[in-house]
């Protein structure tokens, strides 16, 4: 294979070049390296690059293979979410506050993607502390789509997403606590799952909200994403959350039909705020998947319109707590001046956060305080109960839901900048699957105005097998995954 | 239901976050913003409902009371802002 071919090829086929010697993996990670050291100042993708340790993993790799210890992922380069701790890396989570913090430690992650054998060619960038939906609250600044420099990539998530869409990177890491894979990947034109609460561990991932936050696979295709998976997931007695239950293959149904298959279609989905374009791509995917032999069935999330209000009070309830740790003693920013013990947390912390994180800093202490815990933090959580209810009445009549990823295709660069609730909203149809744990994932199902259109699959507890295999099947059939930005 | 500037001021001191001059004004319509949205739970019938906190059902499990963690210690103190002799420094709380 030549470079635009290793570019394009799949993690099956780079294994595969690898194994007959067709390439090195330093000759990989080179080529990669490369294409970012050309690509990604106009992107801003990537927060830290590190080509001496880069490197030194693909000579690893290479010796790995050589001694045929190498497993399917050994060689390959990966692009991680600057959310996972890497030992030795700068690990910032996007932030000021983390701007000075090389990590001591290897994340869950980070270490089973080593144990692999892949090759990390750098962090990404993302919206600081996970919280956004376009990657501009950065404090590294935006990441700009691949398919249109004005447009955002999508978020939290982002700098992940476009290193997969330009080619930079064969396949990334990213993490998903409100849609912060699904909604990249959609407006990016990747597949991107996030599994079943508990499936990968968190231990190492910077928290945002512990009870949503997943890590999960950002890729070209659905097997590329089942490869991944089956090096991220695994029990981890280190996450008090990772759910004790057998290995398993994330491949192994790939290959099998979809006759029979039951699609359940939420009229919510397909209701008022779907932009019209959006609608037309995702009911094409439809049409395809029926010819494929699925059948169809309108079910009902009736209290999905209640998603976003109690994501926005559960999500900064658990953040205010979680963000607490980072107070310039142990670690992080520390402001240059200050008079007492509190006024050194309270200029360090007004400091080392942006803006967005404040704010959810705020709601979230706010919602959590003493006379207001009922109202908003226990009625919020009794509507995630309503929101998990729906989920399984609608999964009695069909095997997977679903539906669009988001409202919209790419919006510009500044758009929603200025409008908090205008940002949350674009959230709508991936949030009610992070409150109830299930599984989700997006896949590229066409264009509109020149950009990708995500369709969003959501699986039953654990049906992430069952969504690789028809998103996978979906992939043989049509070819809107293989389609790549210029150059 | 809106927020005062006393009540945004009072919320950044519990939070810890300094607001600089002007800011609570701009915080507060930002939050007002997002409290008109959150307002719309209010209208949900949730009698009854048991409040879900967590997305699986699962208990926390025990271990071997043992040691599992090497002392690496001076490893993480080295990203700490200011150390000595193994102790994290701060402003001085006793006098």
């Amino acid at each position: 294979m030549t470079g635009p071919s290793m570019i394009n090829a799949s993690l099956k086929q780079l294994a595969a070049a690898l194994a007959g010697k067709k390439i090195s993996s330093v000759e990989l990670a080179t080529l990669f390296l490369d294409r970012i050291e050309r690509l990604n100042p106009a992107l801003n993708a990537f927060i830290t690059l590190d080509r001496e340790k880069s490197l030194a993993m693909a000579r690893a790799a290479d010796e790995r293979l050589a001694r045929g210890e190498g497993g399917p992922l050994t060689g390959i380069p990966l692009a991680h979410k600057d959310i996972f701790c890497a030992e030795g890396w700068l690990t910032t989570c996007g932030s000021k506050m983390l701007s000075n913090f090389v990590s001591p430690y290897d994340a869950t992650v980070i270490e089973r993607c080593k144990a692999a054998g892949t090759v990390t060619l750098g962090k990404t960038n993302m919206d600081e502390f996970a919280m956004g939906s376009s990657n501009e609250t950065s404090f590294y600044g935006p990441v700009r789509n691949p398919w249109d420099q004005a447009a955002v990539p999508g978020g939290s998530s982002g700098g992940s997403a476009a290193a997969v869409s330009a080619r930079l990177t064969p396949a990334a890491t990213g993490t998903d606590t409100g849609g912060s894979i699904r909604q990249p990947a959609a407006l990016c034109g990747l597949t991107g799952l996030k599994p079943t609460y508990g499936v990968v561990s968190r231990w190492g991932m910077i928290a945002f909200a512990s009870s949503l936050d997943q890590a999960g696979p950002m890729a070209k295709s659905a097997e590329d994403c089942a490869l991944l998976l089956n090096a991220m997931a695994g029990f981890d007695a280190r996450d008090s959350t990772s759910l004790d239950r057998p290995a398993e293959d994330y491949a192994r149904d790939l290959g099998k039909p979809l006759a029979g298959l039951r699609i359940g279609l939420p009229r919510e989905f397909f209701a008022e705020g779907l932009s019209a374009d959006v609608a037309q791509a995702v009911e094409a995917a439809l049409v395809e998947y029926r010819r494929l032999g699925a059948t169809t069935v309108e079910v009902s999330l009736p209290n999905m319109k209640l998603s976003v209000p109690a994501y926005y009070v559960i999500a900064p309830a658990e953040a205010s707590s979680n963000l607490s740790r980072f107070d310039g003693v142990r670690y992080g920013h520390r402001a240059p001046q200050y008079g007492d013990l509190i006024d050194m947390y309270c200029k360090s912390r007004a400091q080392g956060f942006g803006a967005e994180v404040k704010r959810r800093i705020l709601i979230g202490t706010y919602v959590l305080s003493h006379g207001y815990y009922d109202a908003y933090y226990l009625q919020a959580q009794r509507i995630r109960r309503l929101i998990a209810t729906d989920f399984s009445a609608a999964f009695k009549s069909c095997d997977l839901i679903m539906g669009p990823t988001s409202p919209t295709t790419a919006f510009r660069l500044g758009e929603k900048a200025a409008d908090p609730v205008q940002m949350y909203l674009s959230d709508i149809y991936t949030i009610a699957v992070n409150l109830a744990g299930l599984p989700g994932m997006s896949l590229p199902c066409g264009f509109a105005g020149g950009l990708p259109v995500g369709l969003q699959i959501i699986g039953d507890y654990f049906g992430e097998t069952r969504m690789l295999n028809a998103a996978h099947q979906y992939q043989l059939a049509t070819d809107w995954h293989i389609r790549r930005p210029e150059p | 239901m809106s927020l005062s500037l006393d009540q945004v001021r009072r919320i950044a001191d519990l939070a810890r976050i300094e607001l600089a001059p002007g800011e609570a004004e701009q915080t507060r319509d930002q939050l007002n913003g997002i409290f008109a949205l959150i307002e719309d739970m209010q209208a949900a019938n949730t009698a009854g409902v048991e409040p879900m906190a967590h997305a699986q059902n699962v208990a926390q499990r025990l271990r071997e009371d043992g040691v599992t963690e090497a002392d690496r210690h001076a490893d993480f103190q080295k990203v700490a802002p200011e150390v000595e002799t193994g102790l994290y420094l701060v402003p001085k709380v006793i006098e």
